[in-house]
């Protein structure tokens, strides 16, 4: 297709119609059921972050240094949020989007609606990036806040000018970047599988055993670009740490990039396939 | 843009069972009814027509698009489902309206469109309330609006007459001949055989996932050879009529009315029996009321292709 032809698509009636999938797509994203699960997965290590400062401050403990409960963050932010919170935040948004409605038996409205499939799986994933990016990024920034607020004066020192705001910067990037690459696969998966909840589980063994894979295949996961954007390096602890392969972590603008592209490739490919679907409900 | 509904040696196979097999059908405008018993394949033909699933086999064009292009069919056609589902905590306003914006139709054309559909299903008291209050009727009704609002150009509708009252019923019956009338496509199955035969131009029927046959009722029933025409007529001298039809080859049985005032008669050939009885009217100066055919009906076609396999008649 030339560049021309490229433009001459009728841009604007789908950005139109990516608006009005969303404004459809964000209500059940923010009051379904479901998203009771999300919220708590997203609060849940803000409360523990919280639970930290509130009891440093009980005991007066003002000895440890700022720089301990920057590598505290680093795991609350891999653990808590990556693997956790993000990853089964993502598997209950971004897989039910189309098989929570097959299952719902409400999918054939939007089908017999004059609107590009391709087009539909964009507005749905869009809505619940949206989604899935404004509560985990607010609740990022909440924990790193909480875990640092019992340093008073000087945890705003180190925000403004001890380079703890281009920290949370990265973490929110990384956030935002989970969220995105997660969500597409999760899309994807909800489309092909009927259950999507068993490939769900394969990946989550497969990202969480990333560690210890060798340089090669690390490469293949989502999780060793997230943990490349980390501004704070975390080592894998524990009883199987020994086990652990060393790798350099990737160029922030390849791990950006390299998120980005994958993305764009698990979107493009659940648009095609979109347009495949069938209805069968009795299934 | 065709006019027509075609249907190209079409087949749907779920798996190993069998949807519908080898349907070659061209359909006008007009009402057209889909007629055959559970399982005959008519939700199938018209998940086909819709796009909601892909045939095994063959093409289908709805005035010449092809249903895989969702996004140019679905602003001529509407479809009223037989799914009982609703987006949840959807008011029946917001269903219709959401449903336009989707079209892409602005909040001023999206809302007055909505209002219009409502109004013509008479849904407009009711249209705040969230579907999952609405009975069963109201569910129907707010399903036939989802499928009319755009004003479409063809309208699928699948048992749509479903759990509404006599009231209700006759409405909407009254819609499609009007929508029929302005020819507009009405693709309507139906369980209730003469409601479909009072207002189809044209019948569909299936049996076992085969077309067994299709056209205006009288061609149709015209067809059926092996079942001879029953024909009503009221006169003041039956007897007499029968005693002189009886010469006639093609005519099988007269039996005549225990009043006296009438007679039914089976004939092979109904087109020399309405000849001849001009003639005999006209020679023996017989008085007749109402001749009528007795079985050019969707019932009785059904009857006589599709016989007692079909639960629901």
């Amino acid at each position: 297709m030339s560049a021309d032809e490229i433009k001459r698509l009728p841009w604007s009636l789908w950005w139109t119609q990516v608006l009005a999938i969303m404004r459809l797509e964000l209500r059940k994203s923010f009051f379904s059921r479901r998203s009771w699960w999300i919220y708590l997965l997203a609060c849940l290590p803000a409360l523990l972050t919280t639970g930290h400062s509130l009891i440093m401050w009980s005991k007066g403990d003002w000895n440890h240094a700022i720089g301990f409960d920057s590598n505290v963050f680093g795991y609350v932010f891999l653990f808590g949020y990556v693997r956790l919170g993000i990853y089964f935040g993502c598997v209950i948004l971004f897989s039910n989007l189309f098989r929570g409605e097959m299952l719902a038996r409400t999918l054939h409205y939007y089908l017999l609606a004059p609107v590009r499939r391709d087009v539909l799986a964009v507005g749905k994933f869009l809505s619940s990036l949206a989604a899935a990016v404004l509560l985990f990024t607010a609740s990022v920034v909440l924990s790193y806040v909480t875990l640092f607020m019992h340093f008073g004066r000087h945890f705003e020192e180190f925000l403004l000018r001890g380079g703890g705001l281009e920290q949370l910067g990265w973490y929110v990037a990384a956030t935002a970047l989970a969220c995105l690459g997660y969500g597409s696969v999760f899309l994807l998966m909800g489309l092909l599988f009927r259950n999507p909840m068993l490939p769900a589980a394969i990946v989550m063994v497969w990202e969480g055993i990333n560690a210890f894979l060798p340089p090669l295949l690390k490469k293949i996961s989502i999780i060793f670009y997230l943990k490349s954007l980390c501004p704070v390096p975390v080592t894998e602890s524990g009883g199987l740490a020994f086990l652990a392969m060393e790798t350099d972590p990737a160029p922030a603008w390849l791990a950006i990039a390299g998120l980005l592209a994958l993305a764009a490739a698990t979107l493009a490919y659940a648009g095609v396939y979109a347009r495949r679907i069938e209805i069968s409900y009795a299934e | 843009m065709s006019r027509e509904i075609v249907f190209e040696n079409v087949s749907k196979f779920y798996g190993e069972v069998l949807g519908v097999n080898r349907v070659n059908l061209s359909i006008p405008p007009g009402i057209t009814g889909l007629v055959g018993p559970n399982g005959s394949g008519k939700t199938t033909l018209m998940n086909l027509m819709t796009g909601l699933i892909r045939p095994s086999r063959g093409a289908i064009r709805i005035l010449g698009i092809p249903p895989d292009r969702p996004e140019a069919l679905f602003h001529h056609v509407g479809y009223c489902t037989q799914f009982d589902s609703f987006p949840k905590g959807m008011t029946g306003y917001q269903l219709l309206y959401s449903f336009l914006r989707v079209h892409a139709r602005p909040h001023a054309e999206a809302n007055r469109l909505a209002w219009a559909a409502l109004e013509r299903v008479s849904l407009t008291e009711a249209a705040h309330k969230k579907i999952a209050a609405y009975s069963k009727g109201m569910r129907q009704r707010v399903k036939l609006a989802h499928a009319l609002c755009h004003d479409p150009q063809v309208m699928i509708l699948d048992e749509p007459l479903n759990g509404l009252d006599p009231m209700a019923r006759a409405e909407t019956l009254a819609l499609f001949t009007e929508l029929g009338a302005a020819g507009r496509h009405v693709i309507v199955s139906s369980h209730i055989l003469h409601e479909v035969d009072r207002i189809s131009d044209q019948v569909v029927l299936l049996s076992n996932g085969y077309v067994v046959a299709e056209g205006q009722i009288r061609g149709v029933r015209s067809e059926v050879k092996e079942h001879p025409m029953q024909i009503l007529i009221r006169c003041n001298r039956p007897s007499e009529l029968a005693s002189r039809l009886f010469l006639e080859d093609h005519v099988v049985e007269a039996r005549i009315h225990n009043d006296g005032q009438g007679m039914l008669v089976r004939t092979r050939d109904a087109d020399s029996f309405y000849l001849i009885l001009n003639r005999l009217v006209l020679e023996t100066g017989l008085e007749v009321e109402t001749v009528a055919p007795a079985d050019e009906d969707v019932h009785s076609v059904y009857e006589y292709l599709v016989g007692g396999e079909g639960e629901n008649r």
